[in-house]
């Protein structure tokens, strides 16, 4: 089963394509690492998939359906640095904004919602920080935070944006734990990812990018240097050293 | 009801409404989106008047809050084309929309009334005396009615998409995925603060407004973490210094609108001094507290690393410890005072000594 099937996506801001006519198919039951250096419109890719940013050319399926059809099995987590965390509200309000898709408009979250809201926080160890302030939460608690939101959408296909960036090992153990057990659920969780070294370890498959789609497939036989070279051309090494410093 | 009690309910209920529509405005970083819209209301009454032949009540109410949603139209629409920022964009919509409004009225001067000082700057005084008259009926101060009118609108609005609103300002990409139009949240909340800023304009003044729109909420923001209190709280400061405002111009007789503002400025600056945790002097304190456990804790550690050694007797001289901390002779005394307070060492002789607790916490 296909969770995303994008045909053609082509997206431009001036003149330059960021993406070129991609075509590319992530599939359910996977975890899928978005790869490629700075600027290869790696967060473009989701972004315009998602409907987010406007698209030249080029269409999107979610389970075989646009996405305004598969709406509620979609759940999206954008950097953490897309939002303002200075925003008057608590861990738990956060993650009750993930029940407010199947809400609709006007209804408000009930028992319900909160109970599964507890229970998504509980999976990613931040139940006892529920009524902290989102100001006073570290990175990593603010990348649980919206793991949790995440999960509450209880979503068959998650889509992140760069979560272990910036967050401590305890956060990025966890995430690593909530992504397998979606997976083994038979569920899709594509991330866009920065660091090389940790994608053999963390993913199934790997698409490699770089304004054109590279190889996309299982890490063991897209992963090789080869792809790798043509993704990131001769500085390779040179990126590779510098993610590993960061 | 007296005309002075009318004023004070005008006041008060300007001051309510205002506040509640606010309180977005604020936590969008949209403030001055407000000083754009009560300006460029001027060219929507004016147009309103001509189309209707002279003052009245709903062709330019409705004109006013038209041209405010074409203003935030033109704005957004300017901002979201290349190499115009927002504030760039607000500085060229909105003189050009209030010159506009200028020129009618100069142009079509004998035509029609209207007063431009007092849709800039209101006049709460005669407010109660401009009654809504349908034929003989009348209807008591058209002020009330307007903002009334807004009064429900925005409640209600609040009431109704408060959880719509605060997941599009919070994340407006969840927002949109979960099939909330965040473009559309936006536009209503434009329209709710026109309508608000026009009806304002008969109390305190299109221009004076946005103090009211603005200042409560900000003040509110740095007293609390929770919406719904914030929403309270703005409320509360809003009707407190509209009428603490129109009592005080009352007293002194000067502009009403004038002083609720000036009560608004002085409110907003006291609350970013002395606020909790966001407060300047709040800030500086919590700063210098942390700076003094971090000399505090260096101080220690210095002291038991000397301690039972040769050079402790050395080491524990005041003057000593000025030249080899680096510290200023004053702040030495307060680290050493505050150290002491905290029963962590004893001065003796211009000489300190760790006590139990203090050789503890160095051990530690």
């Amino acid at each position: 089963m296909t969770a995303v099937s994008i045909r053609d996506l082509t997206v431009t801001y001036s003149e330059k394509p960021v993406l070129w006519d991609i075509d590319l198919d992530w599939s359910m039951g996977s975890l899928t690492a978005v790869v490629g250096p700075n600027g290869a419109g790696k967060s473009t890719l989701v972004k315009a998939a998602l409907g987010l940013i406007p698209v030249a050319a080029g269409t999107a399926l979610f389970l075989g359906q646009p996405l305004d059809q598969a709406r509620g099995k979609v759940a999206y987590v954008p950097q953490r640095s897309a939002v303002d965390w200075d925003f008057p509200t608590d861990v738990l309000d956060v993650t009750l904004m993930g029940t407010y898709g199947s809400l609709g408009w006007f209804r408000r979250p009930g028992a319900g919602e909160r109970s599964r809201a507890m229970a998504a926080l509980e999976q990613v160890g931040m139940a006892d920080l529920a009524h902290r302030q989102i100001n006073e939460l570290s990175g990593g608690q603010q990348q649980r935070t919206f793991l949790a939101r995440a999960l509450v959408q209880g979503a068959d296909v998650t889509i992140l944006d760069e979560p272990f960036t910036g967050v401590d090992a305890v956060t990025e153990q966890k995430m690593i734990e909530v992504f397998r057990s979606l997976r083994d659920a038979g569920k899709a969780v594509i991330a866009v990812h920065h660091d090389l070294d940790s994608v053999p370890t963390i993913f199934d498959e790997v698409t490699l990018l770089n304004t054109r789609l590279i190889a996309h497939g299982s890490v063991a036989e897209v992963f090789v240097e080869e792809h790798l070279r043509a993704t990131y051309g001769g500085t390779l090494a040179h990126i590779a050293r510098r993610e590993k410093d960061l | 009801m007296s005309p002075l009690t009318l004023v004070f309910l005008i006041a008060a209920l300007a001051g309510l409404t205002c506040a509640l529509a606010g309180v977005f405005l604020v936590l969008r970083r949209i403030a001055m989106l407000a000083d754009a819209i009560s300006h460029s209301v001027l060219p929507g009454l004016v147009a309103g008047f001509l189309l209707a032949g002279g003052p009245s009540l709903g062709p330019a109410f409705v004109g006013a809050v038209l041209a405010g949603l074409l203003t935030v139209l033109a704005v957004e629409t300017l901002s979201r084309s290349r190499g115009i920022k927002q504030d760039a964009a607000i500085g060229l919509v909105f003189p050009t929309m209030f010159a506009l409004g200028v020129l009618w009225i100069s142009a079509s001067y004998g035509n029609i009334h209207l007063d431009t000082d007092a849709v800039l700057f209101g006049d709460l005084t005669l407010a109660p005396f401009d009654a809504w008259r349908i034929g003989n009926l009348n209807l008591g101060p058209q002020s009330i009615w307007l903002l009334g009118v807004a009064f429900g609108l925005t409640a209600l609005f609040l009431r109704i998409l408060g959880k719509e609103l605060r997941l599009a300002t919070f994340d407006p990409s969840l927002a949109k995925l979960s099939g909330f139009n965040p473009d559309l949240l936006h536009f209503s909340l434009m329209a709710i603060v026109s309508i608000t800023s026009v009806a304002a304009f008969t109390a305190i003044g299109a221009v004076l407004a946005v103090a009211l729109l603005v200042a409560p909420a900000a003040i509110a923001r740095l007293y609390t973490d929770s919406y719904p209190q914030m929403l309270k709280l703005s409320a509360a400061v809003g009707v407190g210094s509209s009428v603490l405002g129109t009592a005080l111009a009352v007293l002194f007789d000067v502009s009403i609108s004038g002083l609720i503002a000036t009560v608004l400025g002085i409110a907003f600056v006291s609350a970013s001094l002395t606020a909790p945790r966001r407060g300047v002097l709040w800030q500086a304190q919590a700063q210098r507290t942390t700076k003094l456990n971090h000399a505090i804790e260096a101080l220690v550690i210095h002291l038991s690393l000397h301690a039972n050694t040769s050079r402790e007797a050395e080491e524990s001289l005041l003057s000593h410890l000025i030249r080899e901390l680096g510290w200023t002779p004053q702040w030495t005394r307060d680290v050493v005072e505050e150290a002491s307070r905290r029963g962590l060492l004893k001065e003796n002789d211009q000489r300190v000594t760790l006590t139990s607790a203090g050789q503890q916490l160095g051990r530690s």
